[in-house]
């Protein structure tokens, strides 16, 4: 905890160029003072919050994928149709106002799975179509989903290029 | 010489401009709200009837500005300027309502400190003997704020628990050179502090410096005891915000009493309604201070009070680059 003194300091503002190294001094004080006053989140109403909600989207989808291998489709061809209607429910319900609030509640248990990605893309949809279909929504759709993809992919061809080395 | 500037940075006007008129709107939220019946109008949606968001705002701010002139007498052929400002780029909702208003206008930009911000420049070119009648006005709106300095409203986004909730609405006030009614007796204009704060989710904590500077420096410059105001406001500074803006300024000597308060923590109820550590946005400090203090002066239940709206003056592609997110706080003494 920053002393009184110190404390002191914080508002006043250093007149010369030469006063940026008590500036510096002065932010770090005022760091300090500002992490000791800072709520603490709940952190374990907010894990469970997450891991139920998380836990639930990924049970309905071991629920879907199931419906379709019983249908006859083997576990491989059963995960297109089910990524498919996980994709489409996590739109349907960005679109109703319904998934933000999920992750209002949930955290992380509602952006991980893919129902959440959906939602990035659709979110961003809905908020950049005043701009148009082209320059708007067209372009914006990935402003959060893109660098999703962007580092995934890289990481995909590295993770390639490292299983390729050690098979050599 | 500058005769009607007391000490650092603060004007006694010597012919205090009269609020002759005040008009103020919010949306759903703040209409749920604890201050809810002292303002003018309360809407049931954020939209407003309109397709954007930002042409929401725009609406919410011509309306106030409407409510503002009706309840004034003054027609607007008769007003000399309007000031006015906002959250978004190129502060459209401002010169946009003005299109509307043909009023002679002076856009301004000081984030959410623009109501106390285009108080005092009103009341200085009122008392320089510029005008008769000056318009001030400004507006925020949660989802046009969120979309240009977050994230699209429906993404899975958990919010911190400093993160505070931009109030939708607009005040609007009509400043007299005569008449009847609370006068704006000092202005103290803020310095731009910063102390390298950087997370855009805790905003209170980056003008609460710049808050306690102007407030010190306008108590040093009035040389008014803190005790002599019965309510000290800050904008929006939040509840980490106005805990450290606590601390500043007690750690300078100056023990504030139960006479302080904070306008982003009056407008919600931060128990019940979901709005993190508080009100924020140019709405938020208007439309209490325009609306709910103003009320509460007109019910003899205020005299004195001063007002430090604060602004956070960062801007998107500031944040992104790293930058520390800048403070201003601007202050307006309002009397009866």
């Amino acid at each position: 905890m920053p002393s009184q003194k110190a404390r002191q300091q914080i508002t006043k503002m250093p007149e010369t160029i030469q006063a940026a190294q008590e500036q510096k001094r002065r932010q770090k004080v005022y760091e300090q003072l500002v992490a000791e006053k800072k709520p603490k989140p709940p952190y374990v109403r907010n894990f469970l919050a997450a891991f139920v909600t998380g836990g639930t989207i990924c049970l309905l989808g071991q629920g879907v994928l199931s419906f379709f291998v019983r249908r006859g489709m083997d576990n491989v061809a059963a995960t297109a149709p089910t990524l498919t209607v996980m994709i489409l429910l996590g739109i349907v319900l960005t679109a109703f106002g319904v998934y933000d609030e999920l992750a209002e509640f949930a955290g992380a248990g509602a952006a991980v799975p893919i129902t959440g990605f959906a939602n990035t893309i659709a979110a961003s949809a809905i908020d950049f179509k005043h701009e148009g279909w082209v320059l708007g929504m067209g372009a914006k759709m990935f402003i959060i989903a893109g660098p999703v993809i962007v580092y995934g992919v890289l990481s995909g061809v590295f993770a390639a290029f490292v299983k390729l080395i050690t098979k050599l | 010489m500058a005769s009607k500037k007391i000490g650092k940075a603060t004007i006694k006007f010597t012919n205090p401009p009269v609020i002759a008129g005040t008009g103020t709107i919010v949306g759903p939220m703040e209409g749920r709200g604890p201050l809810a019946d002292d303002f003018d109008v309360a809407l049931p949606d954020m939209t407003c009837g309109e397709k954007t968001a930002e042409r929401s705002e725009r609406k919410l701010l011509e309306q106030a500005a409407q409510i503002a002139l009706e309840r004034s007498s003054v027609d607007k052929s008769m007003v000399d300027y309007y000031i006015a400002g906002d959250l978004l780029n190129q502060i459209i909702s401002a010169s946009f309502s003005a299109r509307q208003l043909a009023i002679p206008f002076l856009g301004v930009y000081g984030a959410c400190s623009t109501c106390a911000m285009g108080t005092a420049l009103g009341g200085m070119i009122l008392d320089g003997g510029f005008a008769n009648y000056v318009l001030v006005a400004c507006s925020s709106h949660y989802q046009a704020a969120e979309r240009q300095f977050r994230y699209p409203i429906e993404l899975n986004i958990k919010h911190k628990t400093t993160s505070q909730y931009t109030v939708t609405g607009a005040g609007a006030l009509v400043l007299a050179s005569s008449g009847e009614g609370p006068r704006v007796t000092w202005a103290t204009t803020g310095k731009v502090i910063d102390l390298g704060v950087k997370d855009q989710c805790n905003l209170g904590a980056a003008m609460a410096p710049a808050a306690a500077d102007t407030f010190l420096r306008h108590v040093a410059d009035t040389g008014h005891a803190p005790d002599t105001y019965d309510l000290i406001l800050t904008g929006d500074l939040g509840s980490l915000g106005s805990e450290l803006f606590k601390a500043l300024v007690k750690d300078a000597g100056c023990n504030l009493q139960g006479n302080y308060n904070d306008c982003g923590l009056m407008i919600f109820d931060t128990k019940t309604q979901r709005v993190g550590a508080g009100g924020s946005g140019c709405a938020c400090s208007a439309v209490v201070t325009f609306g709910h203090v103003l009320k509460q002066m007109e019910r003899g239940k205020l005299k004195k009070v001063l007002l430090i709206a604060t602004g956070a003056l960062l801007s998107p592609l500031s944040f992104q680059q790293g930058e520390s997110i800048p403070g201003v706080g601007h202050a307006i003494v309002i009397e009866r």
